[in-house]
């Protein structure tokens, strides 16, 4: 076996344990609470008016059915991962009956959208930035742009993000403060449809953007930093290389290693970012669902999403591990 | 380490800066022991008063005094962050130093184990756990909750440690002088691996904190019990911002920022002091 096939059996196989463990707590977390979600369920349903007992008590073995209530703990454990593979967590009580999976389904694109935009955005000026600031550590410009990005780092997103809303938003209404795109349009691969989403994304992923920048600026100009006195880079200068080859081959490169296991490594914690980012700007992805979940106590639905981004991100950092050894050489040679 | 600090705050003027910025803070949370309105006491004050000399950063539509309401909630955060932290720097320190002495089997399921929880998603299963506790849920087991999923990246970072200190002389010689394995972590590995746990706090703390006002913002903790988060869910919920009551948001986002900055400081500056290659690098000497 190549040291490349036992990398990716490797990553496959923490592929397979980071679900196993998510799903796992996930089912753990809501069976073992104190909360009956068929009776909790049914308060709601009898609210909105069927208060016919014959009929609740129908709904009751329909809802424990759909719940998966019956059976002992393994059985349901079992009956849990049947609904999980088949991506089926039951009809939505919110918005009865569409299924949970459907309200995913339109929420996904947009989270995943917003998210991938702002990851490349923010991965790519940061390092950039990061590297040319670790290099040339004694440009001005530099010193000053590195020193604005620090003072913007430790802010949480939701302050970000509220700030931008209140000044782009309500002081200046350049940008719109809420939705995904402007309502009825056609939706379709259209300019003017393309350029609404834009429009609408454009606050959110800001936000995302600017939260996320200080990390890798921080990360990279210190590796920079670091390999810019290792030796190969030292011979290389003195042998009169060009310093922009020194910059791109010998150090940014070395530097991008670490870099990308980081970005594997963070984008579960991304994901955290885009819920409250999505709620402030109230678009219409799987962050601003789950919370409108909880709010309106819709049990499949919350359950559905947490379990579905568990999935969502442990496929986006194996896909980013199988990418790895395309960059550092050393994976294939092992 | 009293002289330490003391070294730092004279020539390390980003450290000077951060503790300052800290200590303000700090003193201002205090100070919330001598209000003389309460936290959860409701309509004391007339509502949404401007910022004037007799309430400094106003009231809200609530009819609570922002100045103490911010002082108690400054402190409730802090101390949220403070548990979670703590916590979770004994999960990281355990894991992290059991994990690289011991090497082989134990290493490799524990750092599956941590490479697990790195890849969870955090928000949405501690949002499933306050889901399925709702009344329940106090801050306390949240922050046991938060705890449990905060301590993957500064484990593995002690593990490194820990793996380069297995293979010192001086192991070797405690475990050829009979030295219990429990004797030879706290005694010997240790003191190696506390100035970065300090370090990682910082961050750590930073992380708590965020984690803290994000779900609160929500309204997914005690909202009825200040807290940076939760003044600003309060004020959500009266729709300040619209009506133009800008001191109810404004003073808690101030407050949040110079505590972030001020512990980013203290972050970077004792990782300065922790690695001392940028240490030389700043003074523009060849590291």
């Amino acid at each position: 076996m190549s040291s490349l096939t036992a990398y990716i059996l490797k990553r496959f196989m923490q592929f397979v344990f980071v679900i196993f463990t998510g799903v796992t707590l996930a089912f753990l977390i809501t069976n073992l609470s104190p909360v009956d979600p068929v009776e909790q369920s049914l308060t709601q349903l009898t609210s909105f008016g069927a208060s016919d007992p014959r009929a609740v008590e129908m709904m009751r073995e329909a809802l424990a059915e759909l719940y998966g209530l019956q059976g002992n703990l393994f059985e349901q454990y079992l009956n849990f991962w049947g609904r999980v593979l088949r991506a089926d967590f039951g009809p939505s009580l919110s918005a009865f009956p569409t299924p949970v999976s459907k309200l995913i389904a339109n929420a996904a694109p947009w989270t995943v959208g917003l998210l991938v935009t702002s990851i490349l955005i923010t991965f790519v000026i940061g390092n950039v930035v990061g590297a040319l600031a670790g290099y040339f550590r004694h440009n001005r410009a530099l010193k000053v742009l590195g020193m604005a990005i620090m003072t913007i780092n430790p802010i949480p997103h939701y302050f970000l993000g509220l700030i931008l809303l209140i000044l782009l938003g309500y002081i200046f209404p350049i940008f719109p403060i809420s939705g995904g795109a402007r309502m009825n349009m056609d939706i379709g691969l259209n300019l003017s449809y393309i350029g609404s989403v834009l429009y609408h994304g454009f606050l959110p992923a800001l936000s995302l953007v600017l939260a996320g920048l200080g990390g890798w600026f921080i990360g990279m100009r210190s590796l920079v930093s670091n390999i810019v006195t290792d030796d190969h880079v030292i011979y290389a200068e003195l042998g009169g290389v060009r310093r922009s080859t020194i910059f791109s081959q010998y150090v940014a490169r070395n530097a991008m290693l670490p870099q990308m296991t980081g970005l594997a490594m963070q984008l579960g914690q991304i994901f955290g970012g885009t819920v409250i980012v999505e709620f402030l700007f109230n678009y219409p992805g799987m962050g601003r669902l789950l919370i409108q979940g909880i709010y309106r106590g819709d049990y499949s639905l919350v359950l559905g999403v947490t379990t579905i981004s568990i999935f969502a991100v442990a496929v986006a950092v194996l896909l980013i591990d199988i990418l790895y050894p395309l960059i550092d050489p050393r994976v294939k040679l092992g | 380490m009293f002289k330490v600090i003391r070294d730092l705050l004279r020539y390390n003027t980003e450290f000077l800066a951060g503790f300052t910025l800290t200590l303000l803070v700090l003193v201002f949370a205090s100070a919330h022991f001598w209000t003389p309105y309460p936290g959860y006491n409701l309509y004391l004050l007339p509502p949404d008063m401007p910022p004037s000399t007799e309430y400094w950063f106003g009231t809200t539509s609530r009819g609570q005094d922002v100045l103490w309401q911010l002082s108690e909630a400054v402190w409730n955060t802090m101390a949220f962050g403070l548990t979670v932290t703590i916590l979770s720097r004994v999960i990281a320190i355990s894991v992290g130093m059991v994990s690289g002495y011991l090497g082989g089997r134990a290493d490799r399921i524990l750092m599956s184990i941590n490479d697990t929880f790195i890849a969870l998603p955090n928000i949405p299963i501690l949002l499933l756990v306050y889901f399925v506790l709702r009344e329940e849920m106090t801050w306390p087991l949240l922050a046991v909750c938060a705890a449990l999923l905060g301590w993957t990246y500064d484990s593995r970072l002690i593990r490194s440690v820990s793996l380069s200190l297995r293979s010192r002389e001086f192991t070797r010689h405690g475990v050829f002088s009979g030295m219990s394995t429990w004797r030879i972590l706290v005694r010997e590995h240790l003191p190696y691996v506390l100035p970065i746990v300090f370090f990682t706090a910082m961050n750590n703390l930073i992380w708590a904190i965020s984690l803290e006002v994000t779900l609160s913002v929500l309204g997914f903790t005690d909202i009825n019990r200040p807290s940076i988060g939760g003044m600003i869910y309060w004020a959500n919920q009266h729709q300040a911002i619209i009506s133009g009551i800008w001191w109810w948001i404004a003073f808690p986002i101030l407050s949040i920022v110079i505590l972030f900055l001020g512990l980013f400081m203290l972050a970077m500056s004792v990782n300065e002091y922790v690695d001392p290659r940028s240490r030389l690098d700043r003074m523009g000497g060849v590291a």
